[in-house]
């Protein structure tokens, strides 16, 4: 291969232990007979290639070529046949379609060489085609192959069905290969391959695959003479024990008595299956995983010899390693870990159970992290065991330790899994205060099953409920966004149910919120207490602070209502939910401001029908809340209570629809004073939320629509729509997002993310400029339905590129992979600031920098309706003011950009010129790149 | 049961994929896409087996990655979440020793000139998702076996 070495740069090794080692200069061994040299010299072309232009070049040129050489008069010869084959692999599996050539792989099928049977399997194999023509003929060789009693052929074909796998091979072959694998003339090696390849077609077509006379010998392959052939074959038996475990109930003896020669062996014993002096690591590992698909040996004899041998594996973890290598010590722990999944298994051992604890509380402070890791999931489903329980309590500082330290996110999950496991009512105070510290600084990846495990730990073991409560509501402060409904709706629900909690509870939640900044969850759990056993006038102060940030689901702007109505609008709401009364409505929306104590407010009696079936079932038995660790599991096992399902809570009537939303913003959207003359306007301006093409690439057609409003349909396509809402107030916004399933078909694995753009490169010490947070959704969106989700945005400092959202989910077989930008442009987070003409021009010459103003001028694309310009102006969110330019055809407009960091000054003057049909835009800020890309982004709506 | 295996170099480059279970074309891009994404950003101080959360991608829910690097190859296999980790972590280095040696101290390159080789490699070792023989001698000796045929 002179032309290989010539081309090759300096090979890296894949074993670093031989550093800067040459290979032989002489062929290795591998390259004798069978080097196709055309193949190599192809490789070798395309790895010099330089751009992606020049390799796609490089493929055409030899697909053309061998496109010519197939249809050529000459018939090619085997040796061609196969060059080609394979030049035409490599093109696939380098990523390129290839739609020609399985003739000729079938072709090479019925040789005689294996060469060029093995390039034509391994074809077939890899470009499975199911063109019916081509698998009656695959059918056909493999079937002379496998009558060939060439054991090589035999495999080949075998290897090829395995790989396969479909229905149709399922059929011409289920009823053959038991043959051939319990055949006494079969090679050790055509039974190893015919044991898998039959496992295969077990699992994609079990209704071919007929139990018979071979099921009892192919269970005694577990005394093979040859250790290959058992470790294939018990993979086999294992499957067919899980769905048949009468017919195979033979094996448990059989696979006993095979372990125990294994464990029993010398570490040289059995030559080619030591691995590292550990005897045949991976076939215990099967053995006892077999031994896991039944319950423990009901034969006295075959239980003692099996409790000995996980006795000897017990035993031999203790003694000094016979390596230093981790290979060995891998391979040894293998078989422990397994041994101690049986033991967890059989749950009848308790001395080997306390002793699997103690092996594995040594790994907890293994320097190996796998170890450790292992360890940590081992012992997960110890401490669920009656008899290891205690024992696994032990090792409670060892596992906080881990979740304060380990730097792996992973293990840390493992270790709070452990905590959550081995909880019961005598650590329960420590656990949950650990795991709440933990969730501080917990991966987000994870905070939700942390907050709903805090929350069960904190219900099943509160012995009193002021510690509850104290618990829930930590909860929320530190982990607000991932208190999920279910929540917050128990704590209330428990609450309510229990009068001795009550005063408590009030109390509670009005200091908290005191707090400057107060999580949603915080407020709406303190809006229903406090609704409930509050004090008014305190009620309608402390939430009237939180209203804002929080927005609620209302479409009504806070800030054009008057403060108290809002506040008010907040508690009817609550109360309106509560009791979904429309009296209660009617009475507090009259009154706005006297104070209407005993009417709105009076107590609630306890929940009358809205409770949660676990309570209902609870205080019929016991009174109410009297709540008993079994009970609730037992609720828990019944449908998963605690954590939703059955009654969803009083909420969801509060969720407006987005249909009934769009419609209904029109009354509080910002044209809404002069409504009356302004109908056809509202149409024309909302309308333009029409269907937007289906696109994979960024959509910024649909982004661009929303520069000057908030709600509407982002996107559109045949599968899904996607429809905003939006509120911003400050330098703070939220957004909801609907995606509605249009088809009659799930969408699985529905997964959102949002990235701001930058932040990939951005030095992470840097501030992003944009903080997007979303909850993740539900993964499934059943046909005709409609998920919701809320990202919560706060603007930092001024910024030009909107974030994304790109949104992935299978439909049918296919994913569908999908990125939009989203509508958060800079100028949502304007504040109107209305000021007089003097005061304008005043301002405006301040700005007289030239970073400072921006200026373009542009063609109307739009018309040029005088209400449309206002209306977007408005849209916009800067304040349009009147008699202020002298004149009357300009618009002029004042506003302040609200970021975290700072407040940008932004004025604007439209000047519009009908007769061109051409308008002048100017913008200045007091921050040079704010004007310019108000400027870029105003320029497209008019 | 063995899902898939992977070998890929550190930029991303596909060495070998061997696929066990039926994956559409998309699906199988975006599997290697996603495991050299988990798998590069890993150094010593973590575990060699890498849970994926649903954030990025459900269809590893019941799946995991044991992988184990060697100068610029990640060897990676995607497993059942109940399967033995150490054991599989071991039946890769098993493998990487029978290529060793097939290929005389193989390199990143022998995989790419050889690709074809590899596969039989692969099938001798592992087969319809399962350990199919373990024994480095008893594999050579009939990798030797099929070299010396034509």
């Amino acid at each position: 291969r002179p032309m290989l070495s010539a081309t090759r740069p300096q090979p890296q090794r894949v074993f670093s232990g031989t550093p800067g080692g040459q290979k032989p200069a002489k062929m290795p061994a591998v390259s004798k007979g069978d080097g196709m040299r055309g193949l190599a010299v192809f490789i070798s072309d395309i790895r010099n290639c330089k751009s992606k232009e020049a390799e796609i070049k490089r493929i055409n040129k030899e697909l053309a070529n061998i496109r010519s050489k197939f249809k050529g008069d000459k018939a090619l010869d085997g040796y061609s046949k196969k060059k080609y084959v394979c030049k035409l692999l490599f093109i696939f599996l380098l990523g390129h379609d290839i739609d020609f050539g399985h003739m000729e792989a079938v072709n090479l099928l019925s040789s005689n060489k294996y060469t060029e049977k093995q390039i034509g399997y391994l074809f077939i194999s890899v470009l499975v085609n199911s063109n019916s023509e081509l698998i009656r003929l695959i059918n056909n060789a493999i079937k002379n192959d496998l009558s060939s009693r060439n054991p090589t052929f035999m495999c080949l074909a075998l290897h090829c069905i395995a790989n396969v796998g479909s229905r149709e091979m399922a059929e011409a072959f289920a009823s053959e290969i038991p043959r051939i694998l319990v055949a006494g003339d079969t090679m050790d090696s055509v039974k190893q391959s015919a044991a898998l390849c039959l496992l295969r077609l077990y699992k994609t077509s079990p209704d071919l695959v007929l139990m018979g006379e071979w099921t009892s010998r192919v269970v005694h392959l577990l005394n093979d003479q040859h250790m290959g052939v058992v470790t294939a074959a018990i993979s086999l038996i294992t499957c067919l024990s899980q769905k048949n475990p009468d017919e195979f109930k033979t094996c448990v003896s059989l696979a006993v008595s095979r372990l125990s020669r294994i464990v029993s062996s010398a570490s040289t014993d059995l030559q080619d299956y030591t691995y590292y002096f550990v005897p045949a690591p991976w076939l215990s590992c099967k053995l006892l995983r077999l031994l896991q698909c039944y319950p423990p040996p009901e034969d006295g004899a075959v239980k003692g010899r099996l409790v000995e041998c996980l006795e000897t594996i017990l035993n031999k973890a203790q003694e000094p390693p016979k390596s230093k290598k981790v290979q060995h010590s891998n391979a040894k722990n293998a078989i422990l870990f397994e041994a101690i999944s049986l033991i967890i298994h059989y749950d009848s051992e308790p001395n080997l159970l306390v002793r699997a604890c103690n092996q594995l509380g040594q790994f907890l402070q293994h320097r190996e992290t796998n170890l450790r890791y292992l360890a940590l999931e081992s012992m997960c489903t110890l401490a669920s065991s009656e008899f290891s329980h205690e024992a696994v309590k032990t090792h409670i500082e060892t596992v906080i330790n881990a979740l304060k330290t380990e730097r792996d996110v992973s293990v840390r999950q493992r270790a709070a899994d452990l905590l959550y496991a081995m909880c019961d009512r005598s650590n329960a105070k420590q656990i949950v205060a650990e795991m709440l510290s933990y969730l501080e600084t917990a991966d987000y990846s994870i905070r939700e099953e942390m907050v709903l495990k805090v929350a069960i730990l904190a219900e099943k073991y509160a012995v009193d409920y002021s510690w509850y409560v104290d618990t829930i509501l930590n909860l929320i402060r530190i982990a607000g966004d991932y208190v999920s409904e279910e929540v917050w709706y128990r704590v209330i629900q428990i609450v309510i149910n229990r009068d001795d909690v009550q005063g408590y509870a009030a109390k509670t939640v009005f200091e908290a919120l005191q707090a400057p900044a107060c999580h949603e969850n915080m407020v709406k759990v303190g809006g229903y207490i406090l609704g409930e056993f509050g004090n008014l006038i305190a009620v309608v102060t402390v939430l009237f602070c939180h209203l804002a940030p929080c927005s609620s689901t209302f479409s009504q702007r806070p800030r054009r209502l008057s403060k108290r109505c809002c506040a008010m609008s907040w508690l009817v709401h609550l109360q309106q939910t509560v009791h979904n009364s429309d009296q209660y409505y009617v009475q507090t929306s009259e009154v706005v401001s006297p104070v209407p104590q005993a009417t709105v407010l009076e107590e609630m009696p306890p929940f009358p029908e809205r409770e949660s079936s676990i309570l209902a079932k609870l205080k019929k038995k016991k009174g109410p809340g009297a709540v008993s660790v079994t009970e609730l599991e037992d609720g828990k096992r019944e449908g998963g209570e605690l954590n939703g399902g059955g009654e969803r809570g009083p909420e969801t009537a509060s969720t407006p629809s987005p249909s009934a939303d769009l419609l209904g913003i029109r009354s509080v959207a910002p044209v809404g004073a002069s409504l009356s003359s302004a109908g056809s306007l509202l149409v024309d301006v909302f309308s333009e939320a029409g269907p937007a093409a289906p696109s994979a690439a960024v959509n910024d057609d649909g982004f661009l629509r929303f520069v000057c409003k908030n709600n509407g349909v982002l996107f559109e396509n045949q599968l899904l729509q996607i429809g905003i809402k939006s509120e911003y107030r400050q330098n703070l916004g939220r957004m909801y997002l609907f995606y509605g399933n249009k088809t009659s078909v799930q969408f699985a694995s529905f997964t959102t993310t949002v990235s701001c753009p930058g932040e990939l490169q951005s030095h992470i010490l840097c501030r992003p400029q944009l903080n997007v947070q979303s909850k993740p959704v539900e993964p499934l969106v059943e046909g005709g339905a409609q998920i919701q989700q809320v990202l919560n945005i706060e603007c930092i400092t001024d910024f030009s590129e909107a974030p994304l959202l790109n949104i992935k989910f299978r439909y049918g077989g296919a994913l569908q992979n999908l990125t939009l930008k989203l509508p958060v442009t800079i100028n949502k987070f304007f504040q109107p600031t209305e000021m007089a003409s003097q005061d304008f021009f005043q301002r405006w010459k301040q700005l007289s920098q030239p970073q400072q103003e921006a200026q373009k001028i542009f063609k109307a694309s739009h018309g040029m309706d005088t209400e449309v310009i206002k209306a977007k102006l408005l849209g916009l969110g800067m304040a349009l003011l009147d008699n202020v330019d002298p004149n009357p055809e300009n618009y002029v407009c004042a506003g302040v950009i609200q970021t975290k960091g700072q407040q940008v000054g932004c004025l604007l003057r439209l000047e519009p010129n009908a007769q061109a049909q051409m308008y002048r835009l100017t913008l200045r800020c007091s921050k040079d790149l704010v004007s310019r890309r108000l400027c870029e982004l105003l320029a497209q709506q008019f | 049961m063995i899902r898939f295996i992977l070998i890929q170099n550190r930029a991303g480059k596909t060495r070998l994929a061997k696929w066990y279970m039926q994956f559409d074309d998309d699906e199988k891009q975006k599997l290697i896409e996603e495991v050299h994404a988990v798998v590069t950003v890993r150094d010593a101080k973590h575990t060699n087996f890498v849970e994926v959360w649903d954030s990025l991608s459900l269809s590893f829910r019941n799946f995991k990655i044991i992988y184990r690097r060697y100068a610029g190859l990640y060897f990676c296999i995607c497993v059942d979440v109940t399967d033995n980790n150490l054991a599989y972590l071991e039946a890769i280095h098993n493998f990487v020793e029978v290529l060793n040696e097939y290929f005389h101290n193989v390199c990143e390159l022998d995989l790419v000139f050889n690709f074809y080789k590899v596969y039989t490699v692969v099938d001798e070792m592992f087969l319809a998702g399962e350990i199919r023989e373990t024994s480095q001698t008893k594999v050579l000796k009939q990798l030797l076996m099929l070299q010396s045929l034509e």
